[in-house]
């Protein structure tokens, strides 16, 4: 039997059980135990948390762990107590490692490293396409029975003659389809967003429509099909407005952003800074407007982080050389606090219910609320907190983030994953 | 430089983007008195003896290179000349690493050419030696457009107000981007025409005007920049071919006769005759195109002599 915990004194925000006041919680044997005014506890340990926020445990729908294949750039454990000293204490990881997740057997060989590394819930998607080429099916109902809960072949596009084959039988399955929306035809050998600035700058750009389009092929298949679809890292404006228009037609799609296409724009790349090399890439700032409005008007469900670990050497090349991606998972909360609470975009409950409740729901995982019985994964934040995202905090073992260096407001506490404390006053344990 | 206030700060030149319209009437006021040095019967001065200048060029140019290492031996320095092959590079030593091993070798100032936009910046950042961009990518080539610059102020006598139009592949090319940014700043008037596919989104809010019609382009203009069209790339899906080319954008004896008499016709080479302009027109009255090379190697020292004694700013 495990510790018991009493966390005292904190703004109880769960958005899933609306609430949002001063209340204790009490854990016990790793579940919430029971939420109240003034509960005390006669042995175990008391956990101060006043002024704090105490928030359901983030859940990340869209993480790269890049274990098996390239565990020079991350591992299930790195990558797990990165995700924990973000406020998450549940990740999905997509399949593009090396091999892809595509068969049972490479699922249970990761399912094994999660069981004896990760410090967090380590959910697994598995790839659509065989080797995620696009050119054969995997079998889903045997990815389902070895574990994955998702599919993607995240970094690539479903293949048009595929994606309703894919729809069909993902459905069948009973798995979410997270679709990586890009037309390669449109997008090749882009490294920026195609305007203004990749004209001054003078590198290939990646127009709005190759997402765009391929954004409008999925909600056009799933309306067709009156399946549900989860539309992967939303970056720029009509993509919103197709989904939003979708969702009032009743279509079941549901949206992610990841927080640089709200803090970011491609004015930032003008210093061939590499780690803005994203893909889909930073866009405009009317694309960033569009998106916090999304977010504001409930459009795009999900903040998601999209954290793509890679080494510094990978990075530390010419623009066009550079392969895309940055970290996230401990950048997520203070750049969300900052660009989206402190700007009135949104709530506290608004934001932690795309953080936690929201993706909970999409992926059917437990979590994302405080409900009594629940396992008790819950984060502690300071939300005034204000210090320098300094590359020496940073838990991943790689270090690609424009964010690096920012000053910073708002800082995870302490974590619990299952009723055990993974990360206390700061400090991962 | 005493008549100048001006004095330069700058530890690279990466672009004419990152200048002030100070500094570029710096660079082109200095090169006005390096030119004379190059008409001596002994052309050099001590300037930068005891200095290395590294050419290091990802592209084969034969032109620009040469340019720079006459520069450099005017002036007194000593020069090295290393050419890279990309496709080597990409599997070995990364730009970084080559940068700081060149730098090792305690040389002061790095002349770089390279297929990649952004590449002497990324260089630059990384190495305390000085970095010379010799064109990068599609994004800029700034000594060639000083070197178009003070061409054009020599002959006409000033910048400002001027017409300039720049015809070709703007899409893809760096010459014209850095012509863009030093005409703009010295306050010419600047149109920019190509073939709709080879205009790139949103130049015009680099404060150019753009057409797609070459007698818009031409009518009234007091010097024309004719691009290479560079059909062995991306141009060629952009275009037919290359005589259709020539015939809806080339430059004509025909088609000069319409504009201004004393039009200023320059090309930065090397030149397609009967692509982008004709024979009689390259070799003819209006055209400039021998000068700018002439005046490219006092430019080069200008711009050599200038960063490698950059003053602490005021």
């Amino acid at each position: 039997m495990s510790k018991q915990y009493l966390i005292k004194d904190g703004r109880v925000v769960d958005p899933a059980n609306k609430i949002n006041d001063i209340f204790d919680i009490l854990i016990s044997d790793g579940k919430i135990e029971k939420t109240g005014k003034n509960l005390n506890i006669k042995s175990g340990e008391t956990i101060d948390a006043k002024g704090k926020i105490v928030a359901p445990g983030f859940i990340d729908m869209h993480v790269h762990l890049r274990e098996p294949g390239r565990e020079d750039e991350e591992t299930v454990r790195t990558g797990s107590r990165a995700a924990v000293h973000g406020g998450f204490t549940s990740i999905l990881c997509m399949p593009n490692t090396d091999p892809a997740i595509d068969n049972p057997a490479v699922v249970k060989n990761l399912k094994d490293i999660i069981a004896k590394d990760a410090v967090c819930n380590v959910f697994i998607a598995g790839a659509v396409t065989e080797g995620r080429t696009g050119k054969k099916l995997t079998d889903f109902d045997n990815l389902k029975s070895a574990g994955v809960i998702a599919l993607s072949d995240d970094g690539s596009p479903t293949p048009d003659s595929m994606i309703d084959e894919a729809l069909k039988r993902s459905m069948k399955a009973g798995l979410l389809l997270t679709e990586h929306c890009e037309v390669p035809r449109l997008s090749q050998g882009g490294v920026m967003n195609k305007g203004f600035i990749s004209t001054k700058l003078g590198l290939k750009g990646i127009s709005a429509q190759s997402e765009y389009e391929a954004v409008k092929r999925n909600i056009d298949i799933a309306e067709k099909l009156s399946a549900r679809i989860h539309i992967a890292h939303v970056s720029c404006k009509e993509s919103v407005e197709f989904i939003r228009q979708a969702k009032k037609k009743g279509v079941q799609v549901t949206t992610e952003t990841a927080p640089h296409y709200f803090a970011l724009s491609e004015e930032c790349c003008a210093t061939y800074d590499t780690n803005t090399k994203i893909n889909p890439p930073l866009r405009s700032m009317a694309d960033v407007d569009a998106i916090k409005a999304g977010l504001a008007d409930g459009t795009i469900d999900v903040i998601a982080t999209d954290h793509a670990p890679h080494t510094d050497s990978e990075k530390d090349v010419e623009f066009d050389y550079a392969p895309f991606g940055k970290i996230g998972l401990e950048s997520a909360l203070p750049v969300s606090v900052m660009e989206l609470v402190d700007k009135k975009i949104l709530s506290w409950d608004e934001l932690i219910k795309k953080l936690s409740a929201n993706p909970a729901k999409i992926l059917g995982v437990p979590g994302g609320r405080l409900s009594k019985g629940d396992p008790a994964d819950i984060t502690i934040i300071d939300p005034d907190k204000e210090y320098i995202l300094k590359k020496d905090i940073i838990e991943s073992k790689s270090k690609n983030s424009p964010f690096i260096g920012w000053k910073v407001k708002g800082r995870i506490s302490t974590v619990f994953v299952k009723g055990t404390i993974v990360m206390k006053d700061e400090i991962m344990l | 430089m005493a008549e100048k206030k001006i004095v330069w700060t700058k530890k690279d030149l990466l672009g004419l983007e990152y200048l002030s319209k100070e500094e570029i009437e710096l660079i082109l006021y200095t090169a006005g008195s390096f030119k004379e040095v190059t008409t001596r019967q002994i052309k050099k001065v001590p300037a930068l003896r005891g200095k290395t200048v590294v050419n290091l060029f990802y592209e084969p140019s034969t032109r620009t290179r040469t340019s720079f290492e006459l520069a450099a031996k005017r002036l007194s320095a000593d020069v090295v000349n290393i050419e890279i092959e990309t496709s080597s590079v990409r599997k070995g030593e990364t730009l970084i690493d080559t940068g700081r091993n060149i730098e090792a070798l305690k040389i002061d100032i790095i002349v770089v050419r390279h297929n990649c936009s952004g590449a002497p910046m990324i260089l630059a950042r990384n190495v305390q030696a000085r970095v010379v961009n010799a064109g990068d990518g599609w994004h800029e080539h700034p000594t060639q457009a000083l070197l178009d610059m003070f061409t054009l102020k020599s002959k006409l006598g000033r910048i400002e107000d001027l017409k300039v139009s720049i015809i070709g592949d703007i899409a893809h090319s760096r010459v014209a981007r850095s012509n863009i940014w030093g005409l703009t700043k010295l306050g010419a008037k600047v149109t920019v025409c190509a073939p709709k596919l080879l205009v790139p989104e949103g130049i015009e809010k680099m404060g150019v005007k753009v057409t797609t019609d070459i007698s818009e382009a031409l009518e009234g203009a007091d010097a024309i920049n004719v691009l290479r069209m560079q059909f062995e790339r991306d141009g060629a899906m952009a275009f037919p071919s290359k005589l259709e080319y020539f015939k809806q954008y080339g430059i004509t004896a025909e088609r000069l006769s319409k504009c201004k008499k004393d039009i200023v016709v320059m090309h930065p080479g090397p030149i397609n005759r009967g692509v982008e302009m004709s024979s009689e027109v390259a070799d003819g009255k209006n055209s400039v195109i021998l000068e700018q090379v002439t005046n490219g190697i006092a430019v080069r020292m200008a711009v050599l002599y200038l960063v490698a004694h950059t003053k602490e700013a005021a």
